[in-house]
């Protein structure tokens, strides 16, 4: 039996479960948090971004039993539902960034990590970070875009993101 | 009744033209019922079909719940609270449809976009027609209906108010959900009008007042995608995403040599591993290897059913199979460029597609010049794999999938379970990227097949991206072997192209490996010729984003460019100078490539990149045209190589006549990702097979490209006063031939392969 700590709450991992499942299939199978997703299972796309104690992690690459004990935060953890939409969020949405959408998760986390971090992103920092997830769509542009914006945002309320 | 044989839309291609014939037969079937038939839908309300008379109306509306929306026609709900219900009909795989066509109904309904609710519409041929994600035709072949479907039910609700006010419905504007009638300094919503609008008569289509473009609200302006709030918050949308209780997780394991069959496996391990619920062994049914979206399409294979998508996947790396690999491929890449050699060395024994003028004259008149060009295939590398839920319960199955295809899944499975196709309901749930990969259905055939072999158990076949790279319908790889010859005033005076295509049956290019005779610059030119030889493969192809151009625009457009270097001439000029006095190429058909539209987009790119500029030491601008999917597009990149062939794309600037723009935002974005997506493809994407096995599995030998190496792209829309045109594809085949332009002014060198990768060139 597995404890993990997602979004906040602890939620158990059943038995039937295999504790070195990836954290990624835990997530979308076993919890139903679907939101992060599966692109190669190899550490290659990142769409499968989650935090781990805030930090930006491939969720297909950590054996779940791994993050016992750790805070974890998924797409579904940014905000709650219904509730404001967070800074990166919010420029996502404002900059239109998805094409399918599918990597965005990914990327958002990334980005949201990577702010936390660096509150003013260069373009070369933007690039040394972002450069781990993969967009098929080539939304490149737009998330570079929305990145600055967040930024702009964050900066102007204060540091809350 | 007209007798007049119908005719399937002429901008659809090929494969869709079939597709449309076939549903159209099917709904000829269907009128000649007499009864009404309403359609559940995901959102719980109903959907009448336009035609539906306002007694069947009424009817409804005694069953519906107060809360309800009132129908107004298949595309438009209006609640008592004034807000609104859009439905979007075709599949949503990225390119934006879901927000740009419902746009198009709210601009001539003149609703007001932020009280807007959009919904994906049921798959129903009776109420939307085709219901496809293909051939960038959702826009042009919308167009008209949409707006047509928002000016029926402006007009209803406008008559509503009419006869509620007793005055002239003429008398009458409508703004933002609100009918107002100025001289009375009267208004109602359309929230009020509603119940009483949808008991009145369905206007003849004749009478309609569409706006005209000055008029407009929302048609040009940048919306946001209506989904992107979910997907931001990470809520299920896709159909990885989907699930039913009691499914199992499967995967399914085809052979490594493409078409080969299992001979045996190791089930009764399989069965005892950690999580497997079941496993066995699946029969080929119909063709999985020829492209054909409306067929069975099940290759032999082994599926594992488990309690998760780990465990499956787990078991899957512990499959033991024996192939029977008498039927299978034994392609070979090396081989096929050994024969094409071959078959290049000899064009007169290659098959003629068309010619005009005299071609031998013009050469012997002329300094010629030829060239040999070299594609590899490439995979959709859709970012979700292959995926779809099936539920089989006996007597009817329902489906949840992306599918680009859905009317044609539908088909796929009756024809694959023999079940009438009303017994089958498919879901339509939005694609993680498409790119022509989900037009196939046999993820949804895969499904059906095992949900039914299991007993009737839901499933979900979730492809690893292993699957999904190595079995694929890829983009075709091919050769194009050219001569052309430049007279003495440096015109270009003759073309001869030799496609080297393949082919399964020895007679025919397979599906997207075909080139049009009149293929640019065969429709400009007097002196041309096209021949084509064909290779035998069994390598499944399929159309990829822009089909028959995507690397076509590589061979010819830098070809061009080898012309114009032969002739000492400046590029943007002779590249004008071949396309002549402005024209249709094909008269009266407004989809056909106009020089007139190509030479403006061709001097507009120019002059916002600045052609002709002084450049710094090891950077130059390269310069390519393509017209497909009735757009016009010419790119400029700006492009810097070093001594150690190592390539930087600084920026592309986009200039495109597509019409005009239905969502800006959207539009833009489909350029700038199409233009990412071909740097992806001309400096390192290839798929490479041998002995019938397809080499690359994974990302890490496929590099699409990733933020630090995507140029800034600069996109401009010319708007012109044509219909509007798709942009999903278009802006694709212009960029790797600039690219290879700008790469051989810097060095010299030409390159002639695609991806530049092949050639040394790296990112």
């Amino acid at each position: 039996m597995l404890s993990l700590n997602v979004n906040g709450q602890t939620l158990e991992v059943g038995e039937d479960v295999d504790p070195k499942t990836p954290l990624l299939w835990v997530l979308r199978d076993t919890l139903g948090l679907v939101g992060t997703k599966y692109g190669c299972g190899v550490g290659q796309c990142s769409a499968c971004t989650v935090h781990l104690n805030g930090v930006a992690i491939q969720s297909c690459q950590v054996p779940a039993e791994s993050a016992v004990g750790q805070r974890i935060t998924t797409i579904e953890g940014l905000s709650a539902p219904g509730a404001t939409l967070t800074a990166v969020q919010q420029a996502w949405v404002e900059e239109d960034v998805p094409q399918c959408g599918y990597c965005q998760a990914g990327q958002i986390m990334r980005a949201t990590a990577l702010l936390a971090r660096l509150p003013k992103p260069t373009d070369a920092q933007i690039d040394n970070d972002m450069a781990a997830n993969i967009c098929r769509c080539g939304t490149y542009t737009r998330i570079r875009k929305a990145i600055h914006s967040a930024a702009a945002k964050i900066a102007k309320t204060g540091g809350a993101s | 009744m007209s007798s007049k044989p119908f005719e399937p839309n002429p901008y659809l291609p090929e494969y869709l033209q079939k597709l449309e014939i076939e549903r159209h037969e099917q709904s000829l079937a269907l009128s000649r019922r007499t009864f009404i038939k309403l359609t559940g839908l995901a959102g719980g309300g109903l959907v009448l079909a336009m035609s539906m008379g306002p007694g069947a109306r009424q009817a409804l509306a005694q069953t519906k719940s107060p809360a309800a929306e009132v129908t107004l026609n298949p595309y438009i709900q209006i609640r008592p609270d004034n807000t609104i219900v859009l439905y979007a009909k075709n599949p949503e795989i990225g390119q934006g449809v879901k927000t740009s066509l419902p746009m198009i109904v709210a601009e001539e309904l003149d609703a007001d976009w932020s009280t807007v609710e959009v919904r994906q519409a049921v798959i129903d041929a009776k109420l939307y027609g085709p219901q496809v994600a293909g051939g960038s035709t959702s826009t042009p072949t919308n167009w008209d209906p949409l707006r047509k479907a928002g000016a029926t039910a402006r007009a209803m609700l406008v008559a509503a108010a009419a006869k509620q006010w007793n005055v002239p419905a003429s008398e009458l504007t409508t703004e933002n959900n609100v009918v107002h009638h100025v001289k009375s300094n009267r208004s109602a919503t359309y929230g009020e009008l509603a119940e009483v609008a949808a008991t009145l008569p369905v206007p003849d289509a004749a009478t309609l007042q569409l706006k005209p473009r000055s008029s407009y609200r929302l048609l040009g302006k940048r919306i946001t995608g209506v989904d992107n709030t979910k997907i931001v918050t990470g809520q299920p949308l896709f159909g990885i995403d989907f699930r039913v209780p009691g499914m199992l997780f499967a995967t399914f394991t085809k052979a490594p040599a493409i078409g080969a069959h299992v001979k045996s496996a190791n089930i009764d391990e399989i069965k005892k591993l950690r999580g497997v619920k079941d496993a066995f062994i699946v029969g080929q049914q119909g063709d999985h290897i020829g492209f054909n979206p409306g067929g069975p399409a099940v290759g032999s294979g082994v599926a594992i059913l488990a309690s998760s998508t780990w465990a499956a996947m787990q078991a899957k790396k512990q499959l033991k199979i024996t192939w029977d690999e008498t039927n299978a491929s034994s392609d070979s890449w090396t081989d096929f460029k050994a024969q094409a050699k071959v078959l290049a060395a000899k064009p007169v024994a290659a098959q003629v597609l068309g010619q005009a003028g005299d071609v031998d004259g013009a050469f012997a008149g002329g300094k010629t010049l030829d060239a040999m060009y070299t594609y590899h295939y490439v995979s959709h590398a859709d970012l979700e794999p292959q995926n779809t839920t099936a539920w089989f319960k006996g007597d009817h199955i329902e489906i949840w999938t992306p599918s680009q295809t859905p009317q044609a899944a539908v088909d796929a499975v009756a024809a694959l379970l023999g079940l009438p196709k009303d017994k089958i309901t498919l879901h339509q749930l939005r694609g993680g990227g498409g790119f022509g990969r989900r037009l196939a259905n046999d993820a949804v055939c895969e499904a059906a097949a095992i949900s039914k072999q299991a007993g009737g158990i839901p499933v979900k076949v979730q492809w690893m991206r292993e699957d999904d790279m190595t079995f694929d319908y890829y983009r075709p790889g091919g050769f194009h072997s050219f001569k052309a010859s430049v007279d003495k005033g440096g015109k270009l005076s003759a073309w001869q192209g030799h496609f080297i295509t393949v082919s399964r049956d020895g007679k025919a290019p397979m599906t997207a490996a075909n080139i049009a005779p009149t293929e640019f610059p065969a429709n400009v030119l007097a002196n041309q010729r096209m021949l084509q030889s064909l290779i035998s493969s069994r390598v499944p192809t399929g159309p990829w984003r822009a089909p028959g151009s995507n690397a076509i625009a590589f061979a010819v457009q830098s070809f061009l460019h080898e012309c114009a270097v032969a002739a000492k001439r400046d590029h943007l000029e002779f590249l004008l100078e071949v396309m002549g006095e402005p024209r249709f190429t094909v008269a009266d058909n407004l989809r056909a490539l106009h020089t007139g539209r190509a030479a403006n987009v061709i001097k507009t790119v120019a002059q916002r990149a600045g052609w002709g500029r002084e450049m710094p030491q090891g950077s130059a601008l390269g310069l390519a045209f393509h017209f497909s999917h009735a757009g016009h597009f010419a790119e400029v990149a700006e492009v810097s190589v070093d001594a150690n062939k190592k390539v930087q794309v600084h920026k592309v600037w986009v200039v495109a006549d597509i019409g005009p723009i239905v969502n800006l935002s959207g539009a833009e974005n489909q350029c700038q990702g199409s233009v990412v997506d071909a740097v992806s493809t001309a400096m390192g994407l290839k798929i490479t097979f041998e002995k019938g096995r397809v080499e690359q599995t994974n990302f890490d030998k496929y590099p699409l490209v990733r933020i630090d190496k995507a140029p800034e792209v600069d996109v401009h829309f010319v708007e012109s006063n044509y219909p509007p045109t798709g942009c999903g594809e278009p802006a694709f085949p212009p960029a790797a031939p600039a690219i290879a332009n700008a790469i051989f002014t810097v060095t010299g060198q030409r390159v002639r392969t695609l991806p530049f990768s092949a050639e040394g060139y790296t990112l």
